[in-house]
C-alpha cells in the first residue's frame, strides 16, 4: 500500500513538474499575470490612495474584501478553539462528583 | 504528561533567571517593533498581519518562560477577547460604515462625509484604520490560542 502510494505521488509529482515548463518565464512583461491587472495598480495605486507601499495599497483597499475574510477566518479559528477547549473548573468539579 | 511535568518541576526547567531576565527586558522592545510593523505598514514591509503577530508572541514569549499566570496577569483573558473581538468589528464596522455613509462597502473614500480629509487621503487613512483592526483581532487570536492549546483548556499552569 505504501508502495502505491509513492508510485502515485511521483506520478503525480512528474505531470505537474512537466506542467511548469509551460509556464511563462520569471519576470516575462508578457505574462497573462502581469499583463492586465498588475500595470494598472502600479501606475495608479500611488495616486489613488496615497499609501507609498503598493502591498499594503493593493491589500488594504483594492483587495479589501481578502483581507477581511482572511481576518474572519483567524477570528473563527480562534472562537472554534476557545469554545472548544476552554473548561471552567466548576464544570470539571461537578462532572468528578 | 504527568511524568513530564514532574520532570520538568524537579529540574526547574524554565525558570532560570537568565531567561526570565532577558525575556523582562525584550518584551517591550518585541511590542514596541509590533506596533511600529502596524503603524509603518503604509511605507514599508509589514502591516496588520505581522505586527498582530508580533505583539501576539510578547505574551507567548512571557507564558513560555515564566507561566500562563504572569502572562494573564498583564493581559487578562476577558481583556483580551474584548480586543479580539473590537479587532475584528473595527474592519467589519470601518467597511459597514462605507456602505452606509452612501459608498460600496469597504469603499473607504465615502467616509469624507463624516471627516473632510478629501476622498484620496480617506483610503489612505481608512486603510490605517483596518490594519489596526486585524493587528487586534490577530494579536489576541494568538494568545488566546497559545493559551487554550498550552494548558488543555484549564488555564491553570501551561507549559
Amino acid at each position: 500500500m505504501k508502495g502505491l502510494a509513492l508510485i502515485a505521488t511521483l506520478i503525480t509529482g512528474a505531470i505537474l513538474l512537466y506542467g511548469t515548463m509551460d509556464f511563462p518565464a520569471w519576470g516575462d512583461p508578457h505574462s497573462p499575470a502581469s499583463g492586465y491587472l498588475s500595470t494598472t495598480y502600479i501606475e495608479k495605486a500611488v495616486e489613488e490612495t496615497h499609501v507609498p507601499n503598493l502591498v499594503t495599497a493593493v491589500l488594504g483597499d483594492y483587495r479589501g474584501y481578502d483581507t477581511m475574510f482572511e481576518t474572519v477566518v483567524i477570528y473563527c479559528a480562534g472562537m472554534v478553539v476557545v469554545s472548544v477547549l476552554r473548561r471552567n473548573k466548576k464544570e470539571q468539579v461537578e462532572k468528578k462528583t | 504528561m504527568k511524568l513530564l511535568q514532574e520532570r520538568i518541576q524537579k529540574q526547574q526547567i524554565g525558570e532560570s533567571l537568565i531567561i526570565q531576565t532577558a525575556v523582562r527586558l525584550l518584551v517591550p522592545f518585541i511590542q514596541i517593533f509590533g506596533l511600529y510593523v502596524i503603524v509603518h505598514g503604509h511605507y514599508s514591509p509589514g502591516g496588520g498581519f505581522q505586527g498582530g503577530v508580533l505583539l501576539g508572541s510578547s505574551f507567548i514569549i512571557l507564558a513560555l518562560a515564566f507561566d500562563l499566570k504572569t502572562s494573564q496577569r498583564l493581559m487578562s483573558e476577558r481583556a483580551n477577547a474584548v480586543l479580539g473581538n473590537a479587532g475584528a468589528l473595527i474592519f467589519v464596522g470601518v467597511a459597514a460604515l462605507c456602505a452606509i455613509f452612501g459608498g460600496l462597502f469597504l469603499d473607504y473614500s465615502a467616509l469624507d462625509v463624516i471627516i473632510p480629509l478629501g476622498p484620496i487621503e480617506w483610503r489612505s487613512f481608512g486603510i490605517f484604520l483596518v490594519e489596526v483592526g486585524v493587528g487586534l483581532a490577530v494579536m489576541s487570536i494568538m494568545v488566546s490560542l497559545f493559551w487554550d492549546m498550552g494548558s488543555a483548556g484549564k488555564m491553570d499552569e501551561g507549559l
